[in-house]
């Protein structure tokens, strides 16, 4: 079902990025830090459960939002490789949150004039924390790139690790195009200009270069993913599988 | 017959806009326009609650909240969460925003949605001492929708209740 995969890609991007804010939680490089990620990570993670129990409701098998999350594999999540990106070190997770957000934020208000009411509903949230979130990474990306020889170079090492990902924000799996065709979610690789113009902008003021991947790197959306994956869903899943319908 | 319902429908509406935040409990869910109506449909108080951040955690807890509130005036009760129009701080109501300010949380300060709000500088009266020489500590506070800030008058830090 072409609607119900294309809400689940877009969540499950939503729940893997949300998950990687949340590992730094207790672990930042000071309190307010500490605060803002999993702030952060909330904001997606909300999206995410919202996006889930729509998907669940129109594929109507009774899959709940915890099912869709806690009890699919590795090679059943179609999150983009971006999202699923390890942590690093704080510039890598700026850079990525930055190059997230600053794609979610046109879709998002794009997104407004889905034809189906719960994408309209979550776009007219999202795209207000994501605009906090371009903010907020963004700043942190021009800091560490007009900052000390060390954050500058880490934050260069972080453009340069994260490039290769770019491209595969901008693709539509058969799935996402049939639901554009319908109107429910935005055309993809209609935002480019905007992503470009985005991060264009900020570089500059980072004192950053663009850089021009080599290659792209894809397979997030065929359930091909890096080896990271499967040990952030074995941390998220472990709980609810152990003890599969849990409550307290 | 009709005036019976319609004391109900006030009834209802009373007890559930009675109940107060969780996270920010000087002021109510009516106060703070997450609780957006309350009808009374067979029976059934069905109530209209809107989350105020996608992942805002408050949200089941606000919800039960409400529920139980309406059991307790004796109806039968049902939440139903309403995502559009999306909740912003302009549906604070000016009590919830005086509330906030005597409990020392700094009120948004008006007309989100525009950009500027956002992006732009904003300047943040202090909730103790009104000065607005006051500056920014943290863009993330001690709930999602909320900044910190300092008071450089009178040195009060506290939260500011962030505009969206």
């Amino acid at each position: 079902m072409a609607v119900f995969d294309a809400l689940l890609e877009l969540a499950d991007d939503h729940l893997i990025l949300g998950h990687r804010l949340s590992e730094w939680c207790g672990h930042a490089p000071m309190l307010e830090e500490d605060l803002a990620m999993p702030n952060m990570g909330l904001d997606l993670i909300g999206t995410a459960r919202t996006l889930y129990d729509h998907a669940g409701k129109l594929e109507g098998k009774g899959r709940s939002e915890d099912d869709l999350a806690y009890l699919r594999g590795e090679r059943e999540y179609r999150n983009c490789l971006l999202v699923e990106r390890p942590n690093e070190d704080f510039a890598h997770t700026m850079l990525r949150q930055f190059y997230f957000a600053a794609f979610m934020r046109p879709y998002w208000l794009a997104a407004l004039n889905s034809t189906d009411e719960v994408v309209r509903g979550v776009a007219g949230k999202a795209e207000k924390e994501m605009a906090y979130h371009i903010r907020h990474a963004g700043e942190w990306v021009i800091r560490l790139g007009d900052g000390t020889e060390e954050s500058a170079a880490r934050i260069r090492d972080a453009v340069e690790a994260l490039h290769i990902y770019v491209d595969e924000l901008f693709d539509s799996s058969d799935a996402a195009q049939e639901a554009e065709a319908a109107g429910l979610l935005p055309v993809r690789a209609d935002l480019r200009a905007t992503w470009d113009r985005t991060v264009a902008e900020v570089f500059a003021e980072a004192l950053l270069e663009q850089p021009t991947a080599a290659y792209a790197q894809r397979g997030g959306r065929q359930g091909i993913h890096n080896e990271t994956l499967g040990h952030l869903l074995a941390e998220m899943q472990v709980v609810h599988r152990a003890h599969p319908g849990a409550r307290w | 017959m009709t005036v019976c319902w319609q004391g109900s429908a006030e009834a209802a509406w009373e007890a559930a806009a009675a109940v107060p935040d969780p996270e920010v409990p000087c002021v109510t869910v009516a106060d703070l326009g997450i609780l957006r109506w309350v009808r009374v449909e067979d029976g059934v108080a069905v109530a209209g609650v809107t989350p105020t951040y996608s992942g805002c955690p408050a949200v089941l807890a606000i919800e039960l909240a409400v529920e139980a509130a309406l059991r307790e005036a004796g109806f039968e009760a049902r939440i139903e969460r309403v995502l559009t129009p999306p909740w912003t701080t302009d549906w604070i109501t000016d009590e919830g925003r005086e509330k906030l300010r005597e409990y020392g949380i700094a009120p948004p300060v008006k007309s989100s949605g525009s950009i500027r709000s956002l992006f732009g500088e904003v300047t943040v009266a202090c909730p103790k001492c009104g000065s607005t020489d006051t500056e920014k500590l943290s863009e993330f506070g001690s709930t999602a929708c909320k900044a910190h800030y300092r008071c450089c008058a009178c040195a009060e830090p506290f939260d500011y209740f962030k505009c969206i």
